[in-house]
């Protein structure tokens, strides 16, 4: 039998993975709970960093670029592979360009660059306002290509359920996994010699967040029951300007604070006029009020902390709801249209007023999940004595970039999570982005993760336990228990449709319950009394969902069936969230405690590993240290005071996503 | 004037708390009978079709107050840059998640009808298999032929206009609102006919994108070749719907105007060849 690896999800980590592994010559078999080309990474519009020739020329390095990375993540990612992702970016740019990714172009051909957030050079590559989209695009047809020939197989519409972990003499090793056809239901176990998850980030657990409909984070929930580590739970980074739906928060680039939006909201909480009929002295411009210098252009963090502080403790908000006003109508629409077309197009097709004319209404969002699956790593060449200072723009890097200082390439626990054989790509990593991800940089970790670690998952196949005994020879009894194990669970679910679901075990209203408990307790403002009510929260949806009632029995395309089960997934993810947000106490990048607003090195510059306990249920949570021993840790400024008398700058500088 | 001054100009001032109906063509699954339900929605604000199914997904109850089973859909980003969403409303294929209901039913009663999409086979309710519109792409081979993932230096340099031209055409993303609205596209559930009955407009467009692409080129004649013969570029009846109805403005005529150039000047260059 010929060795296979599975790849679950389809997105840009997912899809560098097989591309990688099955030009290595090894069968695919590709897991996506939607066509691969609808993933969610069609939603990233900002771009991608690397450092490129432009910017060396003025000083600029990939190490320059891996230590904005350390600083803008408050130094809790491990640091070896952060600097092999950054000395590897510009190499990822040139092989997406010669996949035909249409990068946006200077007028001698050359690829165009953008400023983006947590650098003050031009890194940020970029194809018009879909960038994700058309990286997406450009993976998805080199796997297409593989598919023709065979090496690739797409599993489309089936969704992971659990891995299948045997326990052999060496210690827990994943085998395959167990996944369902969401159009006829059938249940099967798969064998692989070698299962990579890529199943993108979690944000559905706070209800509504920035992210696909996809995002539950419910197959990383799966690995995390079925023993796989979950490290720093607690950082999600909240967007401060997204468009409030019925549906979903869509992103509102800063951009338009940089071109002078004002954000205000009025002065008496019950005033229910039309805004543009509230006069000047009837409305709180809070950001400019409380912040002089910096107004609209406060750092993102702060802008998002304080907005959500009118609304939510205020109850100020516009209407008595959660939202403010971006107000762009003191601009001349002209103006508007040229230097914001794009996103203000957004904001009009999705909420139908033109922002030229009336001030949008925003509010922070989820966005990002910095946390995600522990994983592993082999070091690489670099290991100076003692770690460098931060380092100065403009000055000598340390080291060049060849392939290998920061992490051993082929390693075969490069990526790879706590059980054998289980390799988590992407968004569902927890590595690279610490406790606050740059702009720009995601798109860059998943492909990353899918190239460079892809060949560790190659090498393990080669040279580690399946070589020796292969997935294709174990006892068929292993695979057989598992799905049947998923199976006994849908039976569960799908005894429960007798009596019609109530307000209590109705999944729908459960799931609708935790995202707004999560957003209030788990995000922007954190704070001990309160997460431990959440926490409470969370455990009475789980005994509610104990109880939970579905409302379709059909044997065919269930979709409520899916959605239930994830729910139950997501129940104890966002305990283990709450539990790491109370465990830290501390404030650091996007986890901010009203009760330790300080930053604890000593205490807590360390990753917080989530461990499931299978007995009990519950989440154990303890912490780790971390590796730092490449750059010395610095107080997370960004220059406040600098960038203050500098709007023009601060103003380029926003915009990230 | 602007796509809202033109909305706000010729739609009502939508009522606010207002309830609608949502008329839904429900089919439990392939070779089911198809049948209308209709529900009453309470419209919060900023509603769209997704948000109203979602009401429908967490209270299954018809209009007339009999319990049903939940609506089945296909969604993913929910920004209209995905595809998933597409089906027909009022009669028009489009994505579902940029339908506002504000547009479609700003008065008290107001009513929305949601199809599947008839070109496709209905999985369930307004779920279809668009597999073929995927297969197609395979079909014109649609993709840029690499000499593997190892570093090899930079990509082709463009120029701006070329870019943006590509762009364009790069933004599709396979909804098949153009397969929807083509009279010569017709539904196809047998995947064994799917390499010789009409490709449709977004599959040509794809293979006049990597046509441009100067290593994409390098399988130009192949392409060329794939849409010469039974369901290729001479099927099409040159209707024009297609590029009426793309979300992403693609220039699909001028897509099926240029393979049909290429493809005339490539069969006159194999004529000469063979001969
Ligand atoms: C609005 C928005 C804008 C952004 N802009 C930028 C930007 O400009 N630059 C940047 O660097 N980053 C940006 N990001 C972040 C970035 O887009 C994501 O982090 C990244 O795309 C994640 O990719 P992924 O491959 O890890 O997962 P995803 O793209 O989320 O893909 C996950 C895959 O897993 C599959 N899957 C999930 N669960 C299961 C299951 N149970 N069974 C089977 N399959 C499953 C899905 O079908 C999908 O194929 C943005 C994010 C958002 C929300
Ligand atoms: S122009 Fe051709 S592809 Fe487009 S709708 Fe008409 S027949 Fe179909
Ligand atoms: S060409 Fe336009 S209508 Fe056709 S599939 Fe692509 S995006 Fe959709
Ligand atoms: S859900 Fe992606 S286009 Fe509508």
């Amino acid at each position: 039998m010929t060795q296979r690896v599975i790849v679950v999800g389809g997105g840009l980590a997912g899809l560098a993975a097989a591309v990688r592994i099955a030009e290595a010559g090894l069968s695919v078999d590709l897991f996506s709970l939607v066509p691969v080309k609808r993933s969610h990474s069609v939603c990233a519009q900002g771009g991608i960093n690397a450092c490129n020739e432009v910017a060396r020329q003025q000083g600029y390095s990939e190490y320059e670029h891996f230590d904005e990375t350390i600083y803008g993540g408050d130094f809790l990612a491990d640091q070896h592979p952060v600097l092999e992702m950054a000395n590897w970016a510009p190499r990822i740019i040139d092989l997406l360009d010669r996949m035909g990714v249409p990068f946006n172009r200077t007028s001698e051909g050359f690829r165009d660059l953008r400023l983006f957030g947590g650098s003050l050079f031009k890194r940020t590559h970029f194809a018009g306002a879909t960038t994700g989209q058309q990286l997406l695009y450009a993976l998805d047809e080199q796997v297409r290509r593989y598919e023709s020939q065979g090496s690739v197989v797409k599993y489309e519409y089936w969704e992971f359920l659990r891995p299948v972990v045997h326990e052999g003499v060496c210690g827990p090793r994943c085998v395959g996994i167990v996944a369902q056809d969401l159009r006829t239901m059938q249940v099967r176990a798969f064998r692989a010699d070698a299962v990579v998850i890529a199943t993108g980030g979690p944000g559905l657990i706070f209800g509504k967040s920035t992210n696909s409909i996809m995002c539950t984070g419910a197959a990383a929930s799966r690995c995390y029951q079925a023993g796989a580590w979950y490290a720093n739970p607690e950082m999600i980074q909240v967007h401060p300007t997204a468009i409030p739906g019925a549906d979903k928060l869509r992103l509102m680039s800063e951009s338009a604070r940089g071109e002078g939006g004002r954000i205000w909201v009025p002065r008496r909480a019950d005033d229910r006029r039309p805004p543009r009929e509230i006069p000047e002295g009837e409305r709180w411009y809070f950001l400019e009020e409380k912040y002089p210098k910096y107004g609209n252009i406060v750092p993102r963090d702060i802008a998002t902390r304080e907005i959500f502080d009118v609304c939510v403790n205020q109850g100020m908000g516009v209407g008595g709801e959660n939202s403010v006003y971006l107000d762009l109508t003191h601009k001349d629409p002209d103006y508007l249209t040229r230097k914001l077309g794009g996103i203000l197009e957004i904001y009009e097709k999705f909420v139908g007023d033109d922002p030229r004319h009336t001030p949008m209404k925003i509010f922070p969002a989820v966005h990002y999940s910095m946390g995600g699956l522990w994983t592993s790593f082999t070091p690489g060449s670099y290991t100076p004595a003692a770690p460098a200072p931060g380092h100065v723009s403009g000055t000598r890097a340390p080291i060049g970039s060849e392939i290998g200082m920061g992490l051993q390439p082929g390693a075969i626990e490069n990526a790879r999570t706590n059980i054998e054989g289980l390799y988590a790509f992407g968004e569902v990593s927890f590595a690279y982005h610490g406790a606050n991800r740059l702009g720009a940089n995601a798109l860059l970790s998943c492909i990353f993760d899918g190239l460079f670690c892809g060949v560790g998952v190659v090498n393990y196949l080669r040279d580690g336990s399946p070589s020796k005994s292969p997935a294709g020879e174990l006892d068929e009894a292993v695979f057989r228990r598992a799905a049947e194990q998923e199976e006994r669970t849908l039976k569960r679910l799908l005894g429960t449709t007798g009596q019609p679901a109530d307000e209590r075990t109705n999944p729908y209203i459960i799931h609708k319950e935790l995202g707004v408990e999560m957003t209030a307790a788990c995000t922007v403002v954190r704070e001990e009394g309160r997460l431990r009510q959440c926490l409470a929260t969370i455990a009475s949806l789980r005994d509610r969902y104990s109880r939970v009632r579905l409302g379709d029995l059909a044997a065919w395309t269930n979709q409520s069936l899916a959605f239930t089960r994830a729910v139950g997934d997501m129940l104890i993810l966002a305990e283990a969230l709450a539990m790491g947000a109370i465990e830290r106490r501390e404030s650091r990048g996007a986890h901010y405690r009203t009760d330790y607003p300080e930053r604890d090195d000593a205490g807590f510059m360390k990753t917080s590993l989530a461990k499931y306990d299978a007995a009990s249920g519950r989440t154990v949570l303890e912490f780790i240290p971390i590796d730092a021993s490449l750059v010395v840790p610095r107080a997370r400024t960004y220059g406040k005071k600098e960038s203050a008398a500098d709007p023009k700058k601060q103003a380029q500088a926003v915009g990230a996503t | 004037m602007t796509t809202t001054q033109a909305r706000q100009s010729s739609a009502r001032r939508p009522v606010p708390g207002r309830t609608i109906r949502l008329r839904i063509l429900r089919c439990d699954g392939p070779g089911k009978p198809s049948r209308w339900e209709t529900f009453s929605i309470k419209v919060e604000s900023g509603a769209n079709i997704i948000s109203c199914l979602q009401q429908v997904a967490a209270n299954p109850v018809t209009a007339d107050g009999r319990a049903t089973t939940p609506v089945v859909w296909d969604s993913g980003c929910l920004e209209e840059v995905c595809g998933a969403c597409t089906m027909v409303i009022n009669g028009k294929v489009r994505q579902s998640c940029s339908c506002l209901v504000d547009e479609y039913a700003p008065g008290e009663g107001d009513q929305i009808t949601l199809e599947p999409m008839s070109k496709f086979p209905v999985v369930r309710d307004l779920w279809v298999d668009r597999s073929r519109l995927f297969h197609a792409l395979r079909r014109v081979k649609a993709w840029v032929p690499i000499d593997g993932t190892y570093h090899l230096g930079h990509g082709p340099r463009e120029s701006p206009d070329a870019q943006a031209t590509r762009y364009v055409l790069s933004e599709c993303m396979s909804c098949g609102c153009c397969l929807e609205a083509c009279p010569q596209y017709n539904v196809e559930p047998d995947a064994s006919a799917w390499d010789t009955s009409f490709i449709g407009a977004h599959a040509i467009s794809q293979a006049r994108l990597f046509n441009m692409h100067p290593t994409g080129r390098q399988l130009a004649g192949e392409r060329l070749e794939a849409l010469a013969g039974p369901g290729g570029v001479n099927d099409c009846g040159n209707a024009q719907n297609c590029v009426k109805v793309c979300p992403k403005h693609i220039p699909l005529t001028e897509s099926i105007a240029a393979i049909g150039r290429q493809s005339t000047v490539h069969a006159i260059a194999s004529w000469f060849a063979r001969g």
